[in-house]
């Protein structure tokens, strides 16, 4: 049992992210009818967000200690990070302890500027065109800003370390009277999905309870007949895709404690994500968010021993295989709309 | 015994009873028309002669053969050609490779791996399409794309298409939708011009009676999914049931 | 000749001179000069270039005619790489029956993963192939490691000795084609060139002549027609009595061969093979050639494929003193200014300029650098001979 509440939460941080990836992936293809392959792109700008936002703020003034010195005999060089000097030692440590969270507020407008971007100068000009021009211009999209993203940071992974508070695991067993130790689970990996949670049921109030949410819901079901109604559809879909792009990029932000950023994680997560997007349903935003547990979840069930020793290697190709048998069975995937891309 | 029979047949959607017991024979060599107002289950009939859609019961024989559970290609092998509402040609390849394919078909069967050949030594084939080009008239643009011609020639194109396979019954689905009155005359010609010339079974869905009664043998009118009557064109002019139909009681 | 139009004939003939004639053309500058390092004359990338030539010639049967976008080619160039290189471990160094083992394996591969994935187009399509692809590498990466040699691949070894080969104990094996070796190489010099030929080399383009030739062949066949009308309407395709699915089914197992051909060649050539060879992006890299020369183009995918190794290979080796050196000319700071704009773009930034290429040939020629190519040459002879000609344009060719 203990062994089940494992697996789970586990599944539970992956599958966020999936889910989060998906929702976006699946917000633009209900809405623009495009289908995404920049999208994992935009994760990554996210994560690479948090770590521009913790270079700014641990910029530092060097100043020479004379009475020290270092290995080489020259004086010690101390680095005092500005954050520090100007709001006093302890608040400025504070604030670079935290940059990943405030990392938030400062990937907000950049994801909402780059979004709009796109979708201004690339997107909107693939509308009428086919799929297959949308992927592959898309495609080549990420491959450039996986690459302006390497220039600028390099090859390798950056650290980039949650807030001391969220270090360290949080003994779950306990809490559900099993013995100490059995189910320990990191405290960043609880917040990531508490914050995922936030982030999925903002998205669906606001296309709930906003006339703004209506209309775009409206515009997924019947674009045209929206248009006709004397909408400006083109201008909240660019809002839309603007939005679709910072749910990813504030994904990415805070996933860069689990894992540390590097230029290629977004191409990683795109193929997963269009899976997951897939087996839920295109343009289901339910199904996006359901599959993304769903299959993250599943992903670390079949990780259990027991499973690889029966089915060996199963845990690599889980979501693929579920994938293929769920396309094959139920082409418009398990929350998805009859007749949408059912060809 | 007509060369397609229709016994009995039935289609519901949900709640929305479809066709009903819908009976129709159609006999070789005539044209024949089925009209009927908006909903009343013409292209839902269609769909279940060409096996788009499979009736929930029923039978649909043709040439003595029945064609329910075939597949479209399999219904086209047997002889049966379909025109559709908007023309449906092979836009990216030229006129000539468009008249082609049809051919192929027809000599090759559904499939066949001729990936050595080349298309340019099927002279007989060649020799058969331009026959047929200059009969629809259009020989001289058999260089063009498909998608580059106007909608009346890609119309003539695609009854080209149907005819060179020499189908024994050729559906069409309102031919005439959509067109201008100078397109749809032509239209008109050209299919008197084929039901003189050739040994053809027609069955026609129309909404333009000017249309149905410049071609038509027989006509069934459809409404709410039922067979109303089915008469020669003299007789269905002014009969009393069809006025009802399409003006509703008040008439 | 050979059963082909004037026009096809001399494309053929185009590519057998320039594939023939290689080592010397790739080798334009003198081996001491400064340009030396733009020399792409040596065995290694020109086998590349061919391999990969013969990858994009197969995934365009499939991408150009049909349309179907498959994202998990190179999962058949893999099972086709594993199949040779098992060949000559166990039965014979010599590269034949491997390669055609290569074949067999990728094609027979191709109609299981075909099979299923045509069952449906579009996007969902893209995805089955991928999730297929991205299977068999995961798997190859780890359950089957027996067979694949897991992460660190295959080679062979001293240990290895096939039946067929009467090796020395603890001799190496090495690839021949009836005891040619592959590796053998005769070097021309004429002044300060230097020209590398190679056996390995010839056997490729051998393979890669023999592959444009059935390529041409199939586009101008009845079957090549049929698959650009599965393209072009599939509907009417139905309703003219033709079934599409084997053809396409056809299409991409011919694809897949070529794949599994190109897979096994790269084996004969270097004997060893990863399981990075069927990752995803090994697939999307042949999608780039493809569309970056010319989809449903005979030379295109050719072209975009030596682009493409080209760039991998050269282009990625300029690096910021390189090109100080040719900037030097240039007064300091405008030196400094104009290397810093160049540099993102080469060296290892290689892949930026193939990136924004891409884009730039998918938003302004669906055609491919094969079609920026005619526009350029209409716009010469329009320029040349004046306004006749552009009535002319008017009337659609073909």
């Amino acid at each position: 049992m203990d062994q089940v509440i494992v697996q789970i939460l586990n599944g539970l941080d992956k599958g966020s992210a999936y889910a989060l990836i998906a929702l976006g992936l699946t917000l633009i293809f209900g809405t623009l009818g495009v289908v995404n392959f920049a999208h994992g792109a935009l994760f990554m700008i996210g994560a690479f967000c948090a770590v521009t936002l913790q270079r700014i703020l641990t910029l530092s003034s060097v100043t020479e200690d004379p009475t020290r010195t270092d290995f080489l005999g020259n004086p010690m060089k101390i680095e005092t990070p500005y954050v520090e000097s100007w709001f006093g030692e302890a608040i400025g440590a504070g604030i670079i302890d935290w940059s990943v969270p405030l990392a938030i507020f400062f990937a907000i407008p950049i994801m909402m500027l780059v979004g709009y971007l796109m979708e201004h100068g690339l997107i909107r000009h693939f509308y009428k065109r086919p799929h297959a021009d949308q992927i592959l211009v898309t495609f080549g999209l990420a491959i450039v800003l996986q690459e302006i993203v390497k220039y600028f940071y390099g090859a390798n992974p950056i650290q980039t370390p949650a807030p001391d508070a969220f270090t360290g695991s949080f003994d779950f067993g306990v809490l559900l009277g099993f013995d100490p130790l059995t189910i320990m689970y990191p405290y960043w990996r609880l917040v990531y999905f508490a914050f995922a949670a936030l982030v999925i049921g903002a998205v669906f109030a606001f296309l709930q309870f906003t006339t703004f949410g209506m209309v775009v819901r409206a515009g997924m079901a019947d674009r045209e007949t929206v248009g006709l109604l004397g909408i400006d559809i083109d201008k909240r879909f660019t809002l839309m895709f603007a939005l679709a792009a910072c749910v990813a990029g504030v994904a990415g932000v805070m996933y860069a404690p689990i894992v540390a950023p590097n230029y290629h994680m977004g191409m990683d997560f795109l193929v997963l994500s269009f899976v997951v997007v897939v087996v839920g349903g295109m343009g289901s935003l339910p199904g996006a968010v359901f599959a993304g547990f769903l299959l993250g979840i599943l992903e670390s069930f079949a990780s259990m021993p027991f499973m690889v020793d029966a089915i060996p290697g199963i845990n690599q190709i889980i979501i693929y295989l579920v994938a293929i048998i769920i396309l094959l069975t139920r082409p418009r995937g398990l929350m998805g709309r009859k007749g949408v891309m059912e060809e | 015994m007509g060369i397609l029979e229709v016994k009995d047949v039935n289609k519901r959607f949900g709640g929305l009873q479809a066709l009903g017991d819908v009976n129709l024979s159609v006999k070789e060599n005539t044209v024949h028309a089925i009209i009927g107002p908006n909903g009343a289950g013409k292209s839902t009939l269609l769909n279940c002669l060409v096996g788009k859609l499979m009736p929930d019961t029923g039978s649909v024989m043709f040439a003595g053969q029945s064609v329910l559970g075939r597949k479209p290609y399999e219904i086209n092998q047997m002889g049966i050609s379909r025109v559709f509402q908007t023309p449906e040609i092979f836009g990216d390849l030229t006129v000539m490779e468009n008249m082609m394919i049809p051919l192929l078909a027809k000599r090759d069967g559904s499939f066949r791996m001729h990936a050595y050949e080349s298309v340019e030594d099927e002279k007989d084939l060649r020799g058969e399409a331009e026959t047929m080009l200059t009969e629809v008239k259009l020989l001289d643009k058999q260089d063009m794309l498909g998608s580059s011609m106007s909608r009346g020639d890609k119309r003539r194109l695609e009854m080209a298409m149907c005819l060179i396979q020499r189908p024994k019954l050729l559906l069409l689905d309102e031919p005439t939708a959509g067109m201008a009155r100078a397109d749809t005359n032509n239209t008109i010609d050209l299919l008197k011009e084929i039901k003189e010339k050739r040994d053809i079974t027609m069955c026609i869905i129309e909404h333009d009676m000017h249309v149905v009664f410049s071609l038509a043998d027989r006509i069934t009118v459809l409404a709410q999914g039922t067979p109303l009557v089915e008469d020669t064109p003299e007789n269905i002019k002014g009969h009393p049931k069809v006025k009802e139909a399409y003006l509703g009681e008040a008439a | 000749m050979l059963g082909l139009r004037k026009k096809d004939a001399g494309l053929l003939l185009l590519v057998t001179v320039l594939t023939v004639m290689a080592p010397v053309l790739l080798n334009p500058f003198p081996v001491d000069s400064a340009m030396a390092q733009f020399n792409a004359g040596y065995p290694d990338l020109m086998q590349r270039f061919v391999i990969f030539g013969i990858f994009a010639i197969g995934f365009n049967i499939l991408f150009g005619l049909t349309g179907y976008l498959s994202f998990g080619h190179a999962a058949f160039l893999g099972v086709g790489s594993y199949a040779t290189i098992w060949m000559m471990k166990l039965l014979t160094l010599n590269i034949l029956p491997g390669i055609f083992m290569a074949i067999v394996f990728a094609a027979l591969f191709a109609v299981m993963v075909g099979y299923i994935s045509l069952r449906r187009s579009g996007i969902y399509f893209s995805i089955l192939t991928l999730a297929f692809a991205q299977m068999s590498y995961a798997l190859a990466y780890s359950v089957l490691t027996p067979i694949t040699g897991g992460e660190t691949g295959l080679q062979i070894k001293p240990t290895d000795t096939p039946l067929l080969a009467n090796l020395e104990p603890g001799e190496i094996g090495r690839a021949s084609l009836f005891g040619l070796e592959m590796s053998q190489s005769s070097i021309i010099r004429m002044g300060g060139w230097e020209f590398t030929l190679n056996v390995g080399y010839y056997v490729c383009a051998m393979a890669m002549i023999l592959a444009f030739y059935m390529a041409i062949r199939i586009f101008r066949s009845p079957f090549g027609m049929m698959l650009r009308a599965v393209k072009s309407n599939q509907n009417r395709m139905y309703y003219t009595g033709l079934n599409a699915r084997p053809y396409t089914l056809a299409a991409f197992v011919i694809s897949g061969m070529y794949a599994g051909l190109a897979g096994g060649l790269m084996v004969a050539m270097d004997t060893q093979v990863g399981p990075e060879r069927m990752f995803w992006t090994a697939s999307g890299e042949v999608v780039l050639m493809t569309i970056l020369g010319g989809a449903g183009t005979l030379i295109g995918p050719v072209l975009g494929a030596g682009m493409i190794k080209y760039m991998e290979n050269i282009v990625s080796k300029i690096n910021d003193q390189i090109l100080h050196t040719w900037f030097a000319f240039l007064p300091d700071g405008l030196e400094d200014a104009v290397v810093a704009m160049i540099y993102p773009f080469v060296g290892k930034g290689w892949h930026l300029t193939l990136g924004l290429m891409f884009m730039a040939v998918v938003i302004f020629l669906p055609g491919g650098l094969l079609e920026g190519g005619d526009r350029i040459r209409n716009a010469f002879r329009r320029k040349r001979t004046g306004k006749e000609d552009t009535a002319k344009q008017r009337t659609p060719a073909e």
